[in-house]
């Protein structure tokens, strides 16, 4: 007897049925591309929002290896500097290269270091892993401190484009590097929150939640291990070189210590680990928090406070938040907001 | 070949403080399975708030009593708020509460005993001395030495004492450890005081080599290649692995530096212990676990 299979199946193809895009995406493109430039002065957009969608996208590069693929890394510092140092030295030795190409390229190359410091995931794990990272790390300072060809012979040591090409036009004003950064992080975030729903990020999950399970089903393990080291890494160049260039304007070594890594861990661990939205609530959290202290603190002893002081409270305040979110919501800020709108779609029952 | 020794002691010597580092990480890795991560800024911290009270003139004993006061009240709040409720989760979880933690101990030694580079003087002389024609820093030797009595203390502690038995007995099965009615709260609490102690130490050792200042909170992440080589459950790995490191690490800077442009001490030793993962995935002394799914 044969069955008729297409009478048990919905025939229509997966991707035109299961296309519902809610209200919120459209709208906060037009808030983004829209509302905030024309609202928006110059210091909010340079010193907040810019910084807020760099960290967002550094934060991405990171949850998709440590969040989605499960592998705990604290070079992220190094790979944004390959992304900085990388874009510098395109735009420089290259003649006529534009910046959003050279940032493409760099990415890549962050991508192949990032390869290459993955390759040891496939003989060891967790904490081991760690020192592969590390080692990145400090390796990538030393490299892009010792050799002067990485900032051209110059004098400090520091990397800085005279423009801001973009395609003939000057990005350089504050509007255009809002806007370069805002692109560049809405299209990579559309990419990852695809690549995460398909078979590489089911997979990444499936070796997050038990690697020998995952190549007990087929899954060719390392090669995904290394997949997603590669493809965190080009993120982090990006985030890198848009630090670097749109939001800094000058950086050295210096500004990709081993204080960035950190910083982007804790994005991922306030935000939510394997959640896309939870690195810009985190990325938005960790770049807000120290100016509301600061102007709450201020305000409250009227200016006397040492900003040293202020700094160290600050720290003090993000391990307290860090331990307290892992101990109340391991799934970060973005399942509170979940829970919350779930709770609100149900008002004004309780369940 | 007299630099060769020079260098390879002068290694062997510093490894000796990068074993005590990471003596700390591993009792606490043994009984509570936790990497500690905060290792480090307990150690800056215990160090900080030593000289402080030695700087406003209290004699030295008093001053490490306080210390060691200060640190046991901080085992047991740790264990109270951070390693209570955060029992039975996955160690990566809890590695990232001690990132956390360290960075409260950090804010808080800081912030309460302020940020500048205290001097602090042991009444060790930093003069080196010649012994069989080679030249060797007298405060390593002091240094090594302390290193070894504070083994031996710990060897005893573990081997002759009614507290050190269960320690063991936790770290070599907790649940049977807890069937018999050994309170792994208290272990917990004992233990990272023990490890805030020999943190005091190594702080201290480290502090009057080159003041007392928040680099020293750095020295945690030299500790991870230490233990990597060494094992993370084998305190006489840590104290190999240091070992390796220090002499590895000098000799490298001597011999390799001189051709790639030299300061290859921050990123060396986790080359080598990449190496040594290569070969021996679990470590020198650390045993391969077997996975079932």
């Amino acid at each position: 007897m044969t069955l008729d299979v297409s009478r048990e199946y919905d025939v229509q193809p997966l991707w035109l049925a299961d296309r519902k895009i809610g209200w919120g995406v459209p709208l906060l493109l037009v808030l983004t591309f829209v509302v905030i430039p024309l609202l928006g002065n110059e210091y909010w957009l340079n010193a907040i929002f810019v910084p807020f969608l760099i960290l967002s996208l550094a934060g991405i590069g990171l949850n998709l290896l440590t969040g989605y693929a499960g592998q705990t890394s604290l070079g992220s510092g190094g790979f944004m500097a390959v992304g900085a140092f990388a874009t510098f030295s395109l735009v420089t030795h290259v003649k006529f290269i534009s910046l959003p190409p050279a940032l493409f390229l760099a990415g890549l190359i962050a991508g192949l270091v990032g390869l290459v410091f993955g390759i040891p995931s496939g003989r060891i794990k967790g904490f081991y892993l760690m020192v592969s990272s590390l080692a990145a790390q400090f390796f990538l300072e030393w490299v892009f401190q010792k050799f002067p060809w990485f900032y051209n012979y110059g004098s400090s040591g520091t990397i800085s484009l005279p423009r801001l090409d973009i395609f003939g036009f000057n990005g350089g004003s504050s509007i255009g590097r809002y806007y370069l950064t805002l692109v560049i992080v809405v299209a990579l975030t559309w990419v990852a929150a695809n690549l995460v729903r398909s078979h590489v990020g089911r997979n990444w999950m499936a070796i997050r939640d038990m690697d020998t399970a995952a190549a007990v089903i087929g899954i060719p393990v390392d090669r995904y291990k290394i997949l997603a080291f590669a493809v965190s890494s080009f993120y982090l160049g990006i985030a890198g070189a848009l630090w670097a260039f749109a939001y800094l304007g000058a950086a050295s070594v210096q500004s990709f210590g081993i204080a960035r890594s950190f910083q982007i861990i804790f994005i991922i661990i306030i935000g939510g680990m394997g959640s896309i939205t939870g690195n810009f609530i985190g990325a938005a959290f960790i770049s807000l928090l120290p100016l509301a202290l600061d102007y709450t603190v201020q305000s409250i002893f009227s200016g006397h406070v040492d900003a040293g002081l202020l700094q160290n409270i600050q720290k003090a305040i993000f391990g307290f938040l860090i331990i307290w979110f892992l101990i109340k919501e391991p799934d970060g800020i973005a399942r509170l907001v979940k829970t919350f709108g779930e709770r609100l779609s149900a008002w004004p029952l309780r369940f | 070949m007299n630099l060769f020794i020079e260098t390879f002691i002068g290694g062997l010597l510093a490894g000796t403080m990068y074993s005590l580092v990471a003596i700390g990480f591993v009792l606490i890795y043994k009984a509570s399975g936790v990497f500690n991560f905060a290792q480090g800024s307990i150690l800056l911290f215990s160090a900080l708030t030593f000289v402080t009270l030695k700087e406003s003139g209290i004699p030295f004993v008093v001053a490490v009593g306080i210390t060691i006061g200060v640190l046991i009240v901080g085992a047991i709040a740790i264990e109270r708020l951070l390693l209570r409720p955060l029992a039975n989760r996955s160690p990566m979880t809890l590695f990232m509460a001690t990132l956390g933690l360290s960075y409260i101990v950090e804010g808080l030694a800081q912030g309460l005993m302020g940020a500048q580079v205290h001097p602090l003087d042991l009444g060790i002389e930093d003069v080196p001395i010649f012994i069989g024609g080679v030249l060797i820093s007298q405060f390593d030797v002091v240094a090594a030495i302390t290193a070894l009595v504070l083994v031996a203390i710990l060897a005893l502690l573990f081997n002759k004492t009614r507290i050190g038995i269960s320690l063991r007995a936790v770290a070599d099965d907790t649940r049977a450890a807890l069937s018999i009615g050994i309170n792994l709260n208290r272990i917990w609490q004992i233990v990272w005081a023990v490890a805030g102690i020999v943190g005091l130490v190594a702080g201290m050792l480290w502090g009057a080599r080159q003041g007392v200042q928040f680099s020293l909170s750095l020295v945690v992440l030299k500790a991870l290649p230490v233990l990597i080589i060494g094992g993370f459950t084998s305190i006489g790995g840590a104290i190999a692995g240091g070992l390796i490191v220090g002499a590895a690490e000098n000799l490298a800077e001597t011999y390799i530096g001189p051709f790639i442009g030299g300061g290859i001490t921050p990123w060396f030793a986790y080359f080598l212990a990449l190496a040594f993962l290569y070969v021996r995935p679990a470590g020198l002394f650390g045993e391969l676990a077997i996975e079932r799914v």
